[in-house]
């Protein structure tokens, strides 16, 4: 009898514990910290400018009022360019409606994937380029841009489409900083990146 | 006696294998194979394509009408405008030197993959259209 006391009451105690946990944990600072003025401060995307699809200059500051997800591609990639764009659209689909989310997707080959070919694209991916951007820019400086976002990107020859590259989809706060991550070529990470969204969003709902 | 035993243990190694090998023979299991390392990143493990970006090779229309090309697709690619299930698609498709017996096995793959039911094609027919492309 005492013995399923015990067991009843350790249910219990555990039930109670989960239900505790409503609120998801704070997502965390990704990223190597940076040295600015003497001081350690958490990793952020460091100033950017491009070119968007209607040829108009657009930086990361244009984007300190939301969060957003990006990635990195380019628009002959035989590789994995297209199922990480559908795992983007499922995201964007999922925050069609909320002006707090936006997407930027950085291409690789500027050479090729004008602004102008870059607005056919997105119209046909049939997404809005107001709320997903997709932009151009210098080649040296996206590449650089890569590992800001914790990604990697090299031209190589042997590579398919002559660029390797990786395929995340990345979360950034309004302050810049990474907060969390999918592989764009696992359909089954998606659903993870939707939901922190959600817990960013809530932190500053809360602040 | 023991000479019974060694057939029935022979009798039962054969019918484990033929079991076994029944069991992984999955349909155009090459094909399958080199469409998932050639294909699939494109036009999706569905075969549902991307948006107005991939055509759809499961319930194609232009896959279903136009057989006598897949062979020359798939060596050669394919540029420009095609028009599938009614909608205009204009992705440059990269072309491979796939050998006719893969092409074949592709080919047979994506016709009956996904509910599709397009027929089965022979290496000779997949020869005969390379030889064509133009």
């Amino acid at each position: 009898m005492i013995r399923y006391s015990i067991v009843i009451i350790t249910a219990i105690s555990i039930f109670m514990v989960s239900c505790k946990e409503k609120t998801p944990p704070a997502l965390p600072k990704l990223g190597f910290k940076k040295i600015v003025d003497g001081e350690e401060v958490d990793h952020f995307v460091k100033d950017w400018s491009f070119m968007n699809t209607d040829s108009a200059i657009v930086t990361n500051k244009d984007l300190s009022d939301v969060v957003y997800v990006s990635d990195f591609f380019f628009r002959s990639c035989p590789t994995i360019c297209p199922k990480v764009a559908r795992e983007m659209k499922r995201v964007y689909k999922a925050y069609e409606d909320n002006p707090q989310v936006k997407f930027v997707s950085f291409t690789l080959d500027p050479k090729r994937d004008t602004p102008q070919k870059l607005k056919e694209y997105a119209a046909n991916l049939q997404v809005d380029t107001d709320k997903w951007w997709f932009l151009h820019g210098d080649k040296d400086e996206t590449f650089d841009l890569t590992s800001e976002y914790m990604q990697i990107g090299y031209e190589d020859e042997d590579a398919p489409g002559g660029l390797d590259h990786s395929g995340k989809l990345i979360l950034t706060d309004k302050e810049g900083h990474i907060r969390s991550f999918s592989e764009g070529t696992d359909p089954d990470e998606t659903p993870k990146l939707i939901k922190d969204i959600k817990t960013l969003l809530k932190e500053y709902e809360e602040k | 006696m023991r000479k019974n035993n060694q057939t029935y243990i022979f009798l039962l190694l054969a019918a484990i294998t033929i079991l076994h090998q029944g069991c992984d023979q999955e349909t155009y299991a090459q094909g399958k194979r080199l469409y998932e390392a050639h294909c699939e990143n494109c036009h999706m493990e569905d075969g549902n394509g991307l948006a107005k970006l991939i055509p759809p090779l499961q319930n194609s229309d232009y896959l279903k009408n136009n057989q006598d090309k897949i062979a020359c697709i798939l060596r050669h690619g394919q540029n420009g405008k095609v028009i599938v299930n009614g909608i205009e698609y204009n992705q440059e498709m990269p072309g491979k030197k796939y050998t006719a017996v893969q092409i074949t096995n592709i080919t047979n793959y994506i016709n009956n993959a996904w509910g599709n039911d397009y027929g089965v094609t022979s290496l000779e027919q997949s020869s005969i259209s390379l030889q064509n492309c133009k």
